[in-house]
C-alpha cells in the first residue's frame, strides 16, 4: 500500500489506525469503506489480480473530489482505530458516515439485495429490451457488462424506490456517499459472478430518474448536495477542461517526487521536501499530474415547463469524464446529478466578497429525451407524466357519452359554429394509430390526418390555426407568402464557432409528432410546396445539400387554409378552380372543407349573439360553459400517448362496405369516386374518433362517424356545381367527370366539323373557332376551343402554329 | 426619516439574531410608511436624480421595465464572521445586501442559504419627455432632504448635453422646440425633447451599443437614456413576469467591489478553479456590470404600474376612485375639446380625429383563447407627405406618456432588430423595438416606405409587425425555438395607400384645408394650447381607457336584430368582422364619452361612424379604380 493513501484528508479516521492495521487488513478496508473506495490514490496500481482488487477504481469526479467526511459512532465518540476496524463486525449497525444516517454495510447489502432481487414484469423502457422481464433485472445487466465490457451501470431510481423506500432517501439525500457504496456492492458481486472478467475500471453506478425534482424552476436551496433529475435542452457546451486531480512534485534537489491531491479545488504545495528537508524545493510537473476531462454545459429549461411571460431559466452543469461530449447543443435532455452551490472564491486581497453562490450540478447521467425520434421508434419520449387524479378526471371525461362534442366544441370557443370542421381539426389532433410495414417493404403508414380549409377571406381560417398552434405542444405556425422551402424543410449552415456543419430544421421537421399550421396556402410559391409532396404522404424529408444527405422523420399533420383565387368564393366553380392548387396536392387532404359564410337568418342570430357574448361575457361565464384548455391539451396528450386502437372485426366490415358504397355511387355514371386513399382516410378517422373515446378498438360507431365527416366534407369541396353530384374525381384529377366528357364531345363536335369541310390543309383559327361557335347549340367558349384543339393535336389529327390550324 | 433608513440597513443583522421574523416585519414597516399620504414622493427616484447624487445604501425608488430575468442565485442569508482578533463569532444578515462583512466562516453550521433573483431593468422605453418632466417635478418638490437639490439638477444635464453634443447630430432641425412646453419647464425639456428627436433617427441604423461607448446597457429603443438597474428580488417572484412595469422601491447598492470582482482575476485561480471561468467575458459584462453605470437595487416593495401617466393618482385608492369621478363630469367637455384640437391637426378632417381619439383610448382588456379583445389598430392613409406625418408624431407624443415611431423605411426594416433575441454567449435576452411597455403607442410610418428589397430579416421584421397587430403578441427568438410574449401595444399606421400591414380599421384622411406650410400650420395649432388644456387631455386619454364597461342584455338583443338586419339587405356588405369592429367601435365611443355601458344611442352612434368611414373607403377604391 502506498502510504500517501494514508494521508489523503478524506481518511481522516483512518489516518490514526496508523499503517500497521491496513497493512494487517487490506483486503477489508479496500472492500468495506467508501471513503477508500474511488479516492484518487486508490488508482496506484494494486497486486495484479482478478476480481475487485484487480481492476483499477476510477475516480468519480461526478460525486465531488471534497470527501472528508468521515464515519462516526452514533454516540458520537472521537472515531478510534478499535471503533474503525469494529464497525466491519460487531458495531457494524451503529456507525454511520459524518452528517448523515447512512451506515455503510447495511446500504451495502440492501443494495445487493435489490441487485438481486429486482424484478419488473412490466417495465417497457427501450434500455431493457431484450431482457426476460421475470429475472432479476440488474442481474442480467451485470451479465450484459461482463459480455460488452462496458462498466457502467444504470439503475433506476423508482425502481430502487418501489424496493427499498428508505434506501432511496438515502440516494436521493447523500448521494455522494451512498453512490461510491454501491459502486463497491456492484464491484464485489460482480468479480464474485464473473471473476475472470477484466474492464476496464471498475463498474460504476449511475442512477437517473430520481423523482424528486422534474423542473428547473423548482430547484431551491434545499435541493443542494442532493440528487435531483432536470429535464432541459442543451445550448452549449464548453471546449473539453483538464482538471487536475492529483498534482505531482517534484523536488530539484534530489528528485524525490511526491503527489498531492486536489482538495477543494485547491492544491496544497508542500513547501519541505520529505526526503532531503530542503525548504521550497518542489516543482510541479504538469504532465506527470492526473488531470480528468470536465465540460460545461448550458440546460435551458425546456419550454413546456415555463410559466407564460417569464424567460426560461438556464444552469449550469458539468460532466465528467466520458460523459463529456455526450449532448450536443439543441438535444433535449435528462439529467440526473448532483446539485452543488459553491461559495463565491474568497479573495486574500479583499476583505469582504459577494455574497452569492455559483450553483452547477455534477452530472452523473444523462438520458436524451429526442434520441428515439431520430432512430424513429415510437413516440412515448414525449410522455407526459400524469398525475393518478389527472388521469382519473380525464378517464371520467372519456367516459361521458358526448365527449366527442364537448371536445369539439371546447375547440376555439371563439370561433362560431362550423361544429364539422373542429370536428375534423380533433380527430386531426388525436391522430389515427401508427402502423410499421416497412418489414413487408410498404413503409411506414401515414397516421396522421391533413386539413385544408378553404373559403372566403374574414371566415376566421387564421384564427382557428392560430388556436391550434397554440393548443399542441410540437405545433408550428406559417404563412405561405412568408415561408419559403427552405424555411419549411431544413438547411446546412456553417457555425462560426467551430466551422462545424450544422442541420438547421425547419417548420416541418420541427412540428415532428405534432401539426405544422400553413396559413396562406395558396400563396405559396410552387417549389415550395412541392416539398409537400413527399412530407405529407411518405412522412419523411429528404434533404441533400452540402454533403449531407439526409431522410429526416416529419410525421407531422398538415393543417393548412387557403382563400378563394378571386376575392370571394365562387359557387359556380370546383374546388380546384376556386383555389388553383394542384389536385396532386389535394388528393393528400383526407378532410378539405368549404368555411363558407352561409348567409341565412338563424345563423346571423346565432353569430351575433355569439360573438356580442364574446365581448361581453365575464371570465367565469366562459369557464363555465367551456372545457378548459389545459384539460384539452392533457387529453389530447394522454390519449395520443397511451391508446392504440386497432380495427376490430364489425368495424372492418363496415369500412370494406363504406368504400364499396362509395365505390358504387360512381360507377352508376361511369365515373370513379372512390380511391384506396380515400379508404386509407377513413381508416384514420376512425381511429382518430375510438382515440377520442378513450378506445383500444375501432368500432362501428368510429366508423360511422368517420364516414360521416368524410361525406360532410365531401359534400362541401368535391361537389360538381354543374350537376350538383358529389365527385371525387375534382380532387383527384382535378375535373369532374362531367367536365371530362364534355371536353371530349366538344372535340368530336369540332373534328366532325373539319372533317365536313373536306381536304383543306390549313384554316384560319378565327374562323374555326367562329364556325363551331355557329355550329354548335351550347356557347363555348375560347378556353373550351383551345382544349378541344389541344386534345386533338395530342391524337396527332392536327397542329396549331400560330394563327393556323393544320391537317396532318 | 431618509437617515434612518440607512441607519437600520446597517445593522439588521443585530435583530436576526433572536427574531426569524424581522423581515416580515422590516418588510411591513416599509409598506406601511410608503402607504402614508405623499410619503412615496420623499423617496428620490432613480429616474430623476443623477446616480452619483444618491446615497448608496439608501432607499431609492425607480420607475422601470423589466427587461430581462436572470437566473435565480443563491447567496449567503445568514452567516456567520470571526473577528481575527478577537475570535469572536457574529452572525450577519446577507439580504438587501451584495457584498459580506470580512472574515467570513465558510464552513459555519449557521449559514442559511437563501434564494433570490435578479432582474434586468431599464426605464420605460419611449417615455415621452413630459411624462419624465413632471414627475421629475413633483418629486422634486418635496425632497427636502436629499444631498441632491434641484437647483443642481439643471447642472447635471448640462453636464450631459455637452457629453451628447460631442457625438455626431446629423438632422439638428431648427423648429424641434416649442412643442407645448410651458415656459416654466421649458429650459431643459426642450433640451430633453431635442435630443430625443436628433438621436432617434441617428442611431436607428446602428447598434444600440454605439449609445454607450463600451457597455451595452441593452435598452429597447435606440437612443434611450437613463439607468438601467439590475433589481434583486426576494419575495413574491412568480408575480413578476418579462415586460412589466414597475415602480420598485429598494435600497441601492453601488459598491465599487462589485466591479472589481468582475476584473481582478487571478489566472493561477483559474487554472485551478474553472468554476468561475464558466462565464463567458460577454456574460460577465452582462451580468455583472460595472456598479456605477448599472446600479445594484435591492428590492424591498414593488408596485405594478397600470400606466405611467405622472398627471394621475398611480394607485387604486380612494384617491384615485375620488379624482375619477370628479373628472367624469368634465369628461364630456374635454372629449369635444381635444377632438377638435385633433381635427385641426388632421387638416380639418372630423372623422379621423373621431377614430384616432378613439385609438388612443383602446386597450386590449381581455384574452379570448388566442383572440385578444380591444385592440384597435388604426390605418391613417391618405398622409401627406414631407413631414407631416412625423410632426403627427410629436402631437401623439404630446398626448400620451409612452409611444415610439418607428420610420418603415427599407433600410430600417432590413437593418433593424425588432423581435427581442435571446444571446446564449452573454446569457441575457437581446431587447429590441417590439420590447414595449402596455398601452405604448407605436407609430409605424410607412410613408417612409420605398420600393425596393427585403432581406430576410426584413421579411422577419415586416412579419412581427403583422403578428404584432393581429395577435397582439411577439414571438421572442430563443434561437431553438420562439417563445410567446403577448403584449398590449396601440398600433397606429400612416401610410398613402392603404397599409402592407394588416389593421382593424383603415380611414383615408380627407383633408379640408391644405395649408401652404404644413409645419408653420401644425405649430401654430400646437401653441395654441395651453399647458392646462393640455394637460387635461392626457389625463383624458389615460383615464378613459381605465374605465369599466359592460352591455346590458337588453342592448344585446338590439345588437343582434340590428346585425340580423343589416345582413338581411345585403350579407355581403356585413360581415362577423364588421361586427367585431363595430363592437370595439362602440366600447371605445361609450368610454371616450365616460360612459360604462353601451346604450342604444352608442350603437347607433358606432355604427353611424363606421357606416361613414365605410363609404369614404369604398370611394376611396372607386376613385383608384378610375385611375390609369
Amino acid at each position: 500500500m502506498d502510504r500517501s493513501k494514508i494521508s489523503t484528508p478524506t481518511l481522516r479516521c483512518f489516518v490514526e489506525t496508523g499503517p500497521d492495521h491496513l497493512c494487517i487488513l487490506p483486503s477489508e478496508v479496500d472492500m468495506s469503506s467508501p471513503l477508500m473506495y474511488g479516492t484518487p490514490s486508490s488508482r496506484v496500481e494494486g497486486t495484479p489480480r482478478s476480481g475487485v482488487g484487480g481492476t483499477p477504481a476510477r475516480q468519480r469526479p461526478d460525486l465531488g473530489s471534497i470527501r472528508k467526511a468521515p464515519q462516526v459512532d452514533l454516540h458520537s465518540e472521537p472515531p478510534s482505530a478499535d471503533g474503525a476496524v469494529a464497525s466491519e463486525q460487531a458495531l457494524g449497525q451503529k456507525l454511520v458516515i459524518w452528517g448523515t444516517d447512512v451506515n455503510v454495510g447495511t446500504c451495502k447489502e440492501k443494495f445487493q439485495r435489490f441487485l438481486q432481487r429486482f424484478i419488473d414484469p412490466t417495465s417497457n423502457e427501450d434500455e431493457n429490451a431484450g431482457l426476460d422481464l421475470n429475472e432479476p433485472l440488474y442481474m442480467q445487466k451485470l451479465e450484459e457488462i461482463s459480455v460488452v465490457g462496458e462498466p457502467v451501470l444504470n439503475v433506476n431510481c423508482s425502481h430502487v424506490q418501489s424496493f427499498d423506500a428508505d434506501l432511496y432517501r438515502q440516494l436521493i439525500s447523500y448521494p455522494q456517499e451512498v453512490i461510491p457504496t454501491f459502486d463497491m456492492a456492484v464491484n464485489e458481486l460482480f468479480f464474485e459472478r464473473f471473476p475472470d472478467s477484466i474492464l476496464e475500471h471498475q463498474i460504476q453506478v449511475r442512477p437517473y430518474n430520481a423523482l424528486k425534482t422534474r423542473n428547473m424552476r423548482s430547484l431551491n436551496p434545499e435541493d443542494i448536495d442532493q440528487m435531483i433529475t432536470i429535464s432541459g435542452m442543451v445550448i452549449r457546451t464548453s471546449q473539453l477542461i483538464p482538471e487536475m486531480q492529483e498534482a505531482f512534485f517534484q523536488c530539484q534537489v534530489c528528485a524525490f517526487s511526491t503527489c498531492v491531491e486536489v482538495d477543494r479545488g485547491r492544491i496544497a504545495e508542500p513547501a519541505v521536501c520529505r526526503n532531503c528537508n530542503t525548504t521550497h524545493s518542489l516543482a510541479l510537473i504538469h504532465n506527470r499530474s492526473a488531470f480528468s476531462d470536465k465540460q460545461m454545459i448550458k440546460v435551458q429549461e425546456s419550454p413546456d415547463d415555463m410559466p407564460a411571460g417569464q424567460t426560461p431559466h438556464t444552469t449550469i452543469v458539468y460532466a465528467h469524464n466520458d460523459l463529456v461530449d455526450k449532448v450536443q447543443p439543441g438535444d433535449r435532455i435528462n439529467i440526473t446529478g448532483i446539485y452543488r452551490a459553491v461559495p463565491m472564491r474568497e479573495n486574500p486581497r479583499q476583505s469582504n466578497v459577494k455574497s452569492v453562490y455559483k450553483t452547477h450540478i455534477d452530472v452523473i447521467h444523462f438520458r436524451k429525451t429526442d434520441e428515439k425520434r431520430l432512430h424513429g421508434l415510437d413516440e412515448d419520449s414525449d410522455q407526459k407524466l400524469f398525475t393518478e387524479e389527472r388521469v382519473q378526471i380525464l378517464k371520467e371525461l372519456a367516459s361521458k357519452p358526448d365527449v366527442y362534442d364537448r371536445l369539439s366544441s371546447a375547440l376555439a370557443p371563439s370561433i362560431y359554429e362550423h361544429e364539422d370542421i373542429k370536428k375534423g381539426i380533433l380527430l386531426q389532433l388525436f391522430g389515427g394509430t401508427r402502423k410499421d410495414f416497412s418489414q413487408t417493404g410498404r413503409g411506414n403508414f401515414r397516421a396522421e390526418v391533413n386539413i385544408l380549409l378553404c373559403g372566403d377571406p374574414g371566415t376566421s381560417k387564421s384564427q382557428l390555426l392560430q388556436y391550434v398552434f397554440n393548443l399542441v405542444p410540437r405545433g408550428q405556425y406559417t404563412s405561405g407568402k412568408g415561408s419559403s422551402a427552405v424555411g419549411l424543410t431544413a438547411y446546412v449552415m456553417k457555425d462560426p464557432e467551430t466551422k462545424q456543419l450544422v442541420l438547421q430544421t425547419g417548420a416541418l421537421v420541427l412540428s415532428d409528432n405534432g401539426i405544422c399550421c400553413i396559413d396562406e396556402f395558396d400563396k405559396m410559391s410552387d417549389s415550395t410546396r412541392s416539398v409537400l409532396h413527399e412530407v405529407m404522404e411518405q412522412q419523411t424529408l429528404s434533404i441533400a445539400k452540402a454533403g449531407i444527405i439526409c431522410q429526416l422523420n416529419a410525421r407531422t399533420s398538415v393543417l393548412a387554409a387557403a382563400n378563394p383565387v378571386e376575392s370571394q368564393w365562387n359557387p359556380k366553380k370546383t374546388t380546384i378552380e376556386n383555389i388553383q392548387l394542384p389536385h396532386t396536392l389535394l388528393s393528400r387532404f383526407d378532410l378539405i372543407f368549404l368555411m363558407l359564410d352561409p348567409q341565412d337568418e338563424a345563423y346571423d342570430r346565432r353569430l351575433a349573439h355569439h360573438l356580442v357574448a364574446l365581448y361581453y361575457q365575464s371570465e367565469e361565464q366562459i369557464e363555465e360553459e367551456f372545457l378548459d384548455m389545459a384539460v384539452l391539451k392533457d387529453y389530447i396528450a394522454y390519449a395520443r400517448t397511451y391508446i392504440n386502437p386497432r380495427l376490430n372485426e364489425e368495424a372492418s366490415q363496415a369500412l370494406i362496405e363504406a368504400y364499396v358504397d362509395m365505390r358504387k355511387i360512381g360507377s352508376g355514371r361511369g365515373m370513379v369516386s372512390a380511391y384506396p386513399r380515400q379508404l386509407e382516410s377513413l381508416i384514420r378517422l376512425a381511429e382518430a374518433h375510438a382515440k377520442v373515446r378513450f378506445s383500444d378498438k375501432v368500432e362501428t360507431i368510429d366508423v360511422e362517424e368517420a364516414k360521416r365527416l368524410h361525406r360532410e366534407a365531401l359534400k362541401q369541396s368535391a361537389t360538381d356545381p354543374r350537376t350538383g353530384f358529389v365527385d371525387i374525381s375534382i380532387i383527384t384529377t382535378g375535373m369532374s367527370a362531367t367536365a371530362r366528357k364534355r371536353k371530349e364531345e366538344v372535340a368530336q363536335a369540332l373534328k366532325k366539323m373539319i372533317q365536313s369541310k373536306g381536304k383543306t390543309p390549313a384554316m384560319k383559327y378565327q374562323q374555326l373557332f367562329d364556325d363551331l361557335r355557329g355550329q354548335s347549340e351550347a356557347a363555348i367558349t375560347k378556353d373550351m376551343f383551345e382544349e378541344a384543339l389541344r386534345a386533338l393535336a395530342d391524337e396527332d389529327y392536327l397542329t396549331v402554329t400560330g394563327k393556323t390550324v393544320r391537317l396532318l | 426619516m431618509r437617515m434612518w433608513f440607512v441607519c437600520r440597513f446597517c445593522c439588521p443583522a443585530a435583530q436576526s439574531n433572536s427574531n426569524p421574523e424581522w423581515e416580515a416585519k422590516v418588510l411591513e414597516y416599509f409598506k406601511g410608511q410608503l402607504r402614508e399620504k405623499e410619503s412615496h414622493s420623499w423617496v428620490p427616484s432613480l429616474n430623476d436624480v443623477p446616480l452619483h447624487y444618491l446615497k448608496p445604501n439608501s432607499l431609492v425608488k425607480f420607475r422601470c421595465l423589466v427587461q430581462d430575468m436572470f437566473d435565480p442565485e443563491f447567496y449567503m442569508g445568514v452567516y456567520e464572521t470571526v473577528d481575527p482578533s478577537t475570535k469572536a463569532n457574529v452572525l450577519r444578515c446577507g439580504k438587501y445586501k451584495d457584498v459580506t462583512e470580512c472574515g467570513v466562516d465558510l464552513n459555519s453550521r449557521n449559514t442559511v442559504t437563501a434564494e433570490r433573483q435578479t432582474f434586468y431593468c431599464v426605464p420605460i422605453p419611449g417615455e415621452s419627455p413630459w411624462a419624465k418632466e413632471i414627475s421629475f417635478l413633483s418629486a422634486a418638490r418635496v425632497v427636502p432632504s436629499t444631498s441632491y437639490v434641484p437647483s443642481r439638477q439643471k447642472r447635471s444635464y448640462e453636464e450631459d448635453d455637452d457629453d451628447m453634443d460631442t457625438q455626431p447630430q446629423k438632422q439638428r432641425e431648427p423648429h424641434t422646440g416649442g412643442m407645448g412646453e410651458t415656459p416654466q419647464i421649458q429650459p431643459h425639456g426642450n433640451g430633453d425633447s431635442k435630443r430625443q428627436e436628433t438621436e432617434a433617427p441617428s442611431s436607428q441604423t446602428t447598434a444600440p451599443s454605439d449609445c454607450s461607448s463600451h457597455l451595452d446597457l441593452n435598452f429597447p429603443l435606440p437612443g434611450e437614456r437613463g439607468p438601467a438597474c439590475l433589481v434583486k428580488v426576494y419575495e413574491g417572484l412568480d408575480s413578476f413576469k418579462l415586460n412589466d412595469t414597475l415602480e420598485i422601491y429598494g435600497i441601492l447598492s453601488v459598491n465599487p467591489v462589485l466591479t472589481v470582482l468582475g476584473e481582478e482575476k487571478d489566472p493561477s485561480l483559474l487554472l485551478l478553479n474553472p468554476t468561475e471561468s464558466m462565464e463567458t467575458p460577454e456574460e460577465q459584462r452582462a451580468h455583472d456590470p460595472p456598479a456605477s453605470l448599472v446600479p445594484r437595487l435591492h428590492m424591498l416593495y414593488a408596485r405594478p404600474l397600470q400606466h405611467n401617466n405622472p398627471l394621475l393618482p398611480s394607485a387604486p385608492t380612494e384617491d384615485q376612485s375620488a379624482f375619477v369621478s370628479s373628472f367624469l363630469v368634465e369628461m364630456a367637455s374635454v372629449r369635444a375639446e381635444l377632438l377638435a384640437y385633433l381635427t385641426h391637426v388632421l387638416l380639418g378632417d372630423g372623422l379621423a380625429a373621431e377614430y384616432l381619439l378613439l385609438h388612443l383610448i383602446s386597450n386590449v382588456y381581455t384574452r379570448r383563447d388566442v383572440l385578444p379583445l380591444g385592440k384597435f389598430t388604426l390605418n391613417l392613409s391618405g398622409c401627406p407627405l414631407n413631414s407631416y406625418t412625423e410632426r403627427l408624431y410629436q402631437i401623439v407624443q404630446q398626448l400620451v406618456p409612452c409611444s415610439y415611431r418607428l420610420s418603415m423605411s427599407l433600410h430600417t426594416m432590413n437593418s433593424m432588430r425588432l423581435v427581442p433575441k435571446k444571446d446564449y454567449v452573454a446569457n441575457r435576452l437581446v431587447s429590441g423595438a417590439l420590447q414595449l411597455a402596455r398601452n405604448t403607442s407605436l407609430f409605424l410610418d410607412e410613408t417612409q416606405l420605398e420600393q425596393g428589397q427585403l432581406d430576410s430579416s426584413g421579411v422577419r421584421n415586416i412579419t412581427a409587425l403583422g403578428n404584432l397587430i393581429s395577435w397582439q403578441k411577439v414571438d421572442y427568438d430563443f434561437s431553438y425555438h420562439q417563445m410567446e410574449f403577448p403584449c398590449n401595444i396601440n398600433v397606429l399606421v400612416t401610410s398613402e395607400g392603404r397599409s402592407l400591414l394588416p389593421s382593424d380599421c383603415q380611414v383615408p384622411l380627407q383633408p379640408q384645408v391644405t395649408p401652404p406650410n404644413m409645419e408653420e400650420y401644425l405649430t401654430t395649432i400646437h401653441m395654441a394650447q395651453f399647458t392646462s388644456q393640455i394637460n387635461k387631455f392626457r389625463v383624458y386619454l389615460s383615464l378613459a381607457r381605465t374605465l369599466d364597461y359592460s352591455i346590458s342584455d337588453e342592448v344585446t338583443k338590439a345588437v343582434e336584430d340590428d346585425f340580423v338586419d343589416m345582413r338581411k339587405d345585403d350579407p355581403q356588405s356585413v360581415t362577423a368582422e364588421d361586427l367585431h369592429r363595430m363592437l370595439v367601435v362602440a366600447r371605445l365611443l361609450s368610454l371616450s364619452l365616460g360612459q360604462t355601458t353601451l346604450s342604444r344611442d352608442g350603437w347607433m352612434r358606432a355604427k353611424h361612424i363606421d357606416m361613414l368611414r365605410r363609404s369614404r373607403t369604398e370611394q376611396q377604391k372607386s376613385l383608384n379604380g378610375n385611375e390609369p
